[in-house]
């Protein structure tokens, strides 16, 4: 199986890497449109600031490569919030696969929502095989609002979309590659698509 | 709800882990990829690394190995010692680490913290606080808590805050080493100081010690090394005791 990892100017992209060497995958990190179109999978990961990722995405054409791609696809972290509209992050217009924006959370906890943290009313086949007592590791100062393409919430400060999808689209607020056996599974699923 | 976190902390010298001893699950105790996987194995939340060789040399074996530990370990680890600069921190990172962690450094250098921060996000820079009371004031501690500085902790924290730290390792000499608990009241006042998550270290001898931490001590996180590398307390067990008591913890 060809698993491209989008590359771009994010982090965390070793860690996707590592996670899918552990599940048996040696996927390939690439820019280039044509092998993130002949991939049978596109991870799109990312740690970082929204504006600077969508101006380097931009600039490369890689945005209408993104929005174009067929295969699934699986946004995570930033990867996910760059799908959908808007940020409010520096006032960033996202791809826009996901019908659905990005708020600060209020500071009436700390922020950003970092640790472990349930997530619920899943529903969707990437989150087969999970409870709602199972942990992921977050961390993230922007959310996406609830919405139809919502696929599980979470719950921190206010009820948020931890998971969304519609078509080939998926996207994880949280990090499956560092949330321990059920973040495995997830990336298990997907990769079983 | 968000869970408090376990984060067992290893002291890593020349690529070994130096206070790894009795494990009867590992191959090789000494070895700081086998003892980090078996921790996330036992559902320890996080893990720390802090590199404690003494030349540049053997840090530069660190970068290694962090990333030996990115490939085998699927929790999040933060990862210490010696960072000075922003090229440091760029290996680290791209070698698989989480977050890092300065400590004398931005004591020394406080602009590396909104430096690290701008350049990296606020979610990978960790700020360690060596913190000791003395004279009816709490006092921040350089060089492994050996040298005193007239910066009062409170003062600290809120620049580190203010500055893009993402979150504060905060250890108490006064309680560091003595199992008696950890320091309860400086915890809690910097943990409603600051809006980012405190890990409270230094202390940790009994089960009791963690609860009083994070219902008192309003701690995020609570670090600890010696009482899970020889075996004082396992993490599965602390676990069931601290939800018993009903505080929240990933099973």
């Amino acid at each position: 199986m060809k698993i491209a990892i989008v590359k771009y100017n994010a982090g965390n992209v070793q860690s996707v890497v590592f996670a899918l060497n552990r599940l048996g995958i040696e996927p390939e990190i690439t820019d280039d449109p044509e092998k993130l179109r002949t991939a049978d999978k596109v991870i799109f990961p990312g740690v970082g600031e929204a504006s600077s990722a969508m101006k380097y995405l931009k600039e490369r054409g890689l945005d209408e490569v993104l929005r174009s791609l067929k295969q699934p696809f699986l946004g995570i972290c930033l990867g996910m919030q760059l799908m959908c509209k808007h940020s409010e992050e520096n006032d960033t217009e996202c791809l826009g696969i996901f019908d659905l924006n990005l708020k600060k959370f209020p500071p009436k906890e700390k922020v950003p929502h970092m640790g472990w943290n349930k997530i619920y009313n899943l529903n969707s086949a990437l989150t087969k095989g999970l409870t709602e007592k199972d942990y992921v590791y977050f961390v993230h100062s922007y959310y996406a609002e609830l919405g139809d393409e919502t696929i599980s919430t979470t719950n921190y400060i206010n009820e948020f979309s931890a998971g969304l999808h519609k078509n080939n689209f998926y996207g994880f607020q949280f990090h499956p590659e560092k949330s321990g056996v059920t973040g495995a599974k997830i990336l298990k699923n997907f990769i079983e698509l | 709800m968000l869970a408090k976190r376990i984060i067992p902390c290893l002291d890593v010298k020349d690529g070994r882990t130096v206070k790894g001893i009795n494990f009867k699950e590992l191959r090789d105790a000494g070895d700081p990829v086998e003892l980090g996987a078996l921790y996330a194995e036992q559902l320890a939340d996080e893990l720390c690394f802090l590199d404690i060789s003494a030349t540049l040399e053997d840090r530069k074996t660190f970068a290694e190995l962090v990333k030996e530990i990115a490939k085998n370990v699927n929790i999040p680890f933060t990862v210490g010692g010696g960072i000075t600069s922003i090229s440091q921190v760029g290996r680290l990172l791209a070698a698989g680490a989480d977050k890092i962690t300065i400590n004398s450094a931005a004591v020394r250098q406080p602009e590396l913290v909104s430096q690290f921060a701008n350049e990296f996000g606020s979610q990978c820079v960790v700020v360690a606080i060596d913190t000791k009371y003395k004279d009816g004031e709490w006092y921040v501690y350089t060089h492994g808590g050996t040298k005193s500085t007239p910066i009062l902790t409170t003062d600290w924290a809120k620049q580190i805050y203010n500055d893009g730290a993402g979150e504060i390792l905060l250890t108490s000499m006064n309680h560091d080493g003595t199992k008696n608990g950890f320091a309860l009241d400086i915890t809690s006042t910097i943990s409603e100081l600051v809006n980012i998550p405190v890990i409270a270290s230094g202390g940790a001898g009994t089960m009791e010690h963690f609860k009083h931490v994070f219902n008192e001590g309003k701690a995020d996180a609570a670090l600890a090394a010696s009482i899970f590398h020889f075996k004082e307390m396992e993490i599965g067990d602390l676990k069931n005791y601290l939800r018993n008591e009903g505080i929240e913890i990933r099973s």
